[in-house]
């Protein structure tokens, strides 16, 4: 509706544009090219998935923490995985782990974290109508569906899902007569992650698109907020990255049903010698991690950006060090592709090549301890509000320096040769990324609720909520440090085959009551969502006084996010408290000749630009809803 | 243990009943009037919460570990083992340090910057100097830590000295093979995954001379203590992981890539069951890659003794052609006198016999195979 050719047009056009509502509900609700609606599509899978991910966690941890336990009452959910005695399948105890590993880490973390908030927050932070295509924007949300229906179906095959951990490293995820779990249930994890794949890249090629190319008037990229930032980085990331976990995928793909050597060599299995030469299982490890390794910040990068607005946000202080937070972000995703072989160390590789692995690796302790100094200084000497947002960043500021900090004797080869594989490992990577980024999930639901549904969550609930849960997963990370310092390996459905391992039943026990009671503190978040978005408080057009042109729309933003014009932008988005000024806020439309009294001297000379600020309508996308 | 268990759980509800409680008052709201009209709501009871958690984490933090503590592994047993303790220990110092001050620094602020009516937040959006140390400082460590750990990497990943005793490890589902080179030569005969049958599990080529005093053992490994130790590490079916957590060994067996890893040993068996005063005690190695359903059991038992003790079982132990005579078909014509030293020696005329039917038969055989 670019160009309106006739008076009679327009009429339709205005017509169209009063009852704004009356598209029909696939296209409203389900097929839908607005972004803000894919991005609630994303959420509520993302939640959907986070409970079944969860609560299969819970019931591996049971049998580690409880061995002995009959849970035949879990009969009506697992059926045929317990047996007789009660006891749980140690080929299911496998998938499980698998499947809690795929699941976590694509489907809530990448899918549900980023596809959330790129998708809703980058046309409203950056001043556009929707994505650069809604189209392609829709078909990666279903192609993200499709993938977890097969990834969904997969787990009620009768040989069980994928079982060869989240890595799925083959010769064992390879042949099917080396697990049940190596059967089917491998097919359809591979085509669901190549699916996902898929999604992921359409997903961002719309992101860098829109970025560059939609930004409203005056939206420098020195003036992005650094939530906008950061979807950047991490749809750069996926780009590059997310292909070779493709290719590592088909070529599985080729080895298991066309009969080629990429990963397979001299093997006897089954009472047979199979005729694959010559193919490696250490190049599936290589090409993996070269996402694997990426992933971990991609999942991470969006809850470090999304943090960054909340703290400055409640601290009601600009972010200390805004250049140098960007700067530590592209020297994170620079260094995140070339530090993959940290996670081979013990697999034979080169030794010189761990050596230059362990120095690249910690090189990125550098730009990550600076990030964390940048937040904290961000709090010192604020007027801290703790919304439940705000809460969650603080915590997620703890997850990120505790769980950084064991990747520094990770990262270490000669440190890791005792600790790899061990429950040290799954303390450390569960701290820095999975709750961190989880908390960066929390955390942006808390915070843009009001935006995404009009209407307000329980603030005390949130708060209570983030209590339980900050506590809880330290009571359960915590002591798996201990756990790993002792030896004890992952991926172990229990611990008495071993006289090592035969200590720690308690703590064990312990660290599963904890994990269950996080889990279930959970279920607050999910009743103050769901009964927030029917039930909530009408929320105000400006609920936290932030600063990002989100805020500017209408508390109900319809499609094209702005009824009329979209707003244009003279100054960054951190001019909280800024002395002088007579509210603790100046919104980024609000432009410099209005707020004369609070002008730093080189921000005098900038309201020269306004006029030309104003003067720029490229193809017309500022002017008209359509 | 059962304290930090306890202590940890008290812990726990002590926050948990906080919590509730201060949601009930909140709900009712009670703190609404106590706290004035534009305090935003809970801001008191979340700043204090950070304190609290700052103090009851750190008693919680220190009192755990001095629980955990006596169920780490003992002292390393193995030359190397000792250095990456030392370093993980002294990086854990550093790293203790700083997760203090940087957790201290983030809860303590978030409660001394709580919101004040009246208040203005500082105007602080950048000091480079600030920026240049805390990006300087890290570094520095870093390079400490990187330097010490690369020095410590490079000495355990070198090449095994000449004299080291070697030994072949190969996993498959479940479980271990341990070959060893034999009495007469330190050499370990070739292999070929093709020759892998019901008894030559571990594919042993017959047609090379130095396989004939190869043994193997499937529940122990033995080695002599103070001498290097190479283990050349392989797989045959799916991935595996070599772990020794008393030596602190790991390193991963590959169907078609063999690895190695060599270390020093400095330890009997006998020495540690005194040292620990446990008569039970044993060294056990541990797979470490998932490698299936059977992964969690593939105990494999390590026996470290003198030399003397060492060389008696080696001398006891039959070689592979001794256990399955059959074997001496696949031994090439020309080295068919060497073989037969291994393959059992006559006891009485009968067996005597019976040997030579065996060798010819076996002859006979390979003769119809060319």
């Amino acid at each position: 509706m670019s160009v309106v050719e006739t008076g009679i047009d327009a009429v339709v056009h205005e017509e169209d544009h009063v009852h704004h509502d009356e598209q029909n509900f696939w296209r409203k609700y389900i097929f839908s090219e607005d972004h803000k609606v894919i991005a609630k599509q994303y959420l509520i899978t993302g939640i959907f998935w986070a409970v079944l991910g969860i609560a299969m966690s819970a019931v591996f941890r049971l049998q580690l923490g409880f061995p002995n336990a009959d849970i035949s009452w879990l009969k009506p959910f697992l059926g045929q995985w317990i047996d007789e005695a009660g006891k749980l399948d140690p080929n299911f105890y496998l998938a499980l782990v698998t499947m809690h590993g795929t699941i976590m880490v694509f489907f809530v973390l990448t899918a549900g974290l980023s596809g959330t908030f790129s998708n809703f927050l980058i046309p409203l932070q950056i001043g556009a109508r929707d994505m650069a295509s809604g189209f392609l924007n829709m078909l990666s949300y279903w192609f993200f569906f499709v993938a977890s229906i097969v990834m969904f179906s997969s787990l009620f095959l009768q040989m069980g899902p994928a079982a060869g951990g989240w890595v799925v490293y083959p010769p064992l995820s390879a042949l099917p007569q080396a697990h049940p779990g190596s059967g089917m249930g491998m097919t359809l994890w591979l085509i669901s992650m190549s699916l996902f794949i898929v999604s992921q890249l359409l997903g961002g090629i719309n992101y860098i698109t829109t970025v560059i190319n939609l930004r409203t008037r005056g939206m420098t990229f020195s003036r992005l907020p650094l939530t906008i930032w950061a979807f950047l980085i991490t749809a750069i990331l996926g780009l590059i990255s997310f292909p070779v976990l493709l290719s590592a995928a088909l070529l599985l793909i080729f080895d298991r049903h066309f009969g080629t050597s990429f990963y397979l060599s001299e093997i006897y299995i089954g009472g047979e010698a199979l005729p694959n030469v010559g193919g490696s299982p250490i190049l599936f490890q290589h090409l993996f991690w070269f996402l694997g390794h990426p992933e971990v910040y991609i999942v991470l990068l969006p809850a470090l950006g999304i943090t960054s607005e909340i703290i400055a946000t409640n601290s009601r202080k600009p972010i200390f060090g805004y250049r140098a937070m960007i700067a530590s972000m592209l020297g994170i995703a620079f260094l995140a592709f070339i530090v993959w072989a940290h996670h081979m160390f013990v697999t034979g590789m080169n030794p010189f090549l761990g050596s230059v692995f362990m120095f690249l690796t910690l090189i990125i302790a550098v730009p990550s301890a600076v990030k964390a100094f940048n937040y904290i200084t961000t709090l010192w000497k604020g007027n801290i509000v703790f919304t439940p947002a705000m809460l969650f960043s603080i915590g997620l500021v703890s997850f990120f320096v505790s769980g950084g900090l064991t990747g520094i004797i990770l990262g270490n080869s000669a440190l890791d040769i005792q600790l790899h594989d061990t429950y040290f490992v799954v303390a450390h990577f569960h701290i820095v990324m999975g709750a961190a980024s989880a908390f960066g999930l929390f955390a942006g639901v808390y915070h843009w609720f009001p935006k995404m549904f009009g209407r307000m969550m329980n603030n005390t609930m949130g708060q209570v909520h983030f209590w339980l849960t900050f506590i809880g997963i330290y009571l359960v990370f915590f002591p798996m440090h201990y756990i790993g310092i002792a030896g004890f390996p992952r991926r172990y459905y229990q611990f008495t085959s071993y006289d090592f391992s035969k200590s720690f039943t308690d703590l064990n026990m312990f660290v599963t009551v904890a994990a269950v009671f996080t889990f279930f503190a959970q279920f607050i978040f999910l009743w103050n969502f769901f009964y927030s978005i029917f039930k909530g408080k009408k929320a105000p057009q400006n609920p936290w006084r932030s600063n990002t042109l989100e805020w500017t729309a209408p508390i109900n933003p319809g499609h094209g996010n702005w009824p009329g014009e979209i707003p244009a932008v003279y100054r960054w988005s951190y001019d909280y408290s800024k002395p002088g000024a007579p509210e603790d806020f100046i919104p980024q439309n609000v432009p410099y000749s209005q707020t004369p009294e609070s002008n730093l001297p080189h921000e005098n000379e900038q309201i020269a630009m306004e006029a030309e600020i104003e003067a720029q309508n490229f193809n017309d996308q500022f002017k008209n809803a359509h | 243990m059962t304290y930090i268990i306890g202590f940890l759980i008290v812990i726990f509800l002590v926050l948990t009943i906080m919590v509730i409680s201060k949601m009930q008052n909140v709900l009712k709201g009670v703190n609404s009037t106590s706290e004035g009209a534009d305090k935003p709501q809970g801001n008191s009871w979340n700043a204090a919460m950070f304190i609290i958690f700052l103090i009851l984490g750190t008693v919680g933090f220190i009192w755990s570990y001095m629980s955990a503590e006596n169920s780490f592994l003992p002292e390393a047993s193995s030359i190397h083992g000792r250095r990456t303790d030392d370093l993980f220990w002294f990086s854990m110092g550093i790293l203790t340090i700083a997760f203090f001050v940087v957790n201290f620094l983030i809860f303590y602020f978030a409660w001394k910057y709580q919101y004040k009516s009246g208040n203005k937040a500082t105007f602080y959006p950048e000091n480079h100097k600030l920026e240049i140390i805390w990006t300087i400082v890290p570094a520095v460590v870093m390079a400490l830590l990187v330097f010490t750990g690369w020095r410590a990497w490079s000495d355990i990943t070198s090449d095994a000295p000449k004299d080291a005793e070697v030994f072949e490890i190969m996993g498959k589902q479940f479980g271990w093979y341990v070959r060893y080179p034999g009495v007469d030569n330190k050499q370990l005969g070739n292999y070929n995954y093709k020759l892998i049958d019901n008894q030559n599990e571990m594919g042993i080529d017959l047609s090379d001379e130095n396989a004939f005093d190869d043994f193997i053992s499937v529940s122990e490994l033995h080695v002599p203590v103070n001498k290097p130790v190479l283990l050349k590490i392989r797989a045959r079916d799916v991935l595996h992981s070599v772990f020794i957590p008393h030596m602190r060994v790991k390193m991963d067996a590959v169907p078609g890539m063999p690895t190695k890893f060599w270390f020093v040993p400095d330890k009997t068996t006998a020495q540690m069951r005194a040292d620990l005063s446990n008569p039970n005690f044993d060294y056990e190695i541990a797979c470490t890659e998932v490698c299936g359903r059977g992964h969690f059991a593939m105990r494999l038992r390590l026996i470290v003794e003198d030399e003397a003790s060492y060389q008696k079982w080696c001398a006891e132990q039959k070689t592979f052609l001794e256990t399955y005579p059959d074997y001496l078909a696949k031994v090439p014509d020309n080295l068919k006198a060497k073989a037969m030293k291994y393959v059992p020696a006559p006891e009485t005329a009968s067996p005597d016999s019976t040997m030579a039917q065996v060798t010819g038969a076996a002859v006979g055989t390979s003769a119809s195979l060319r």
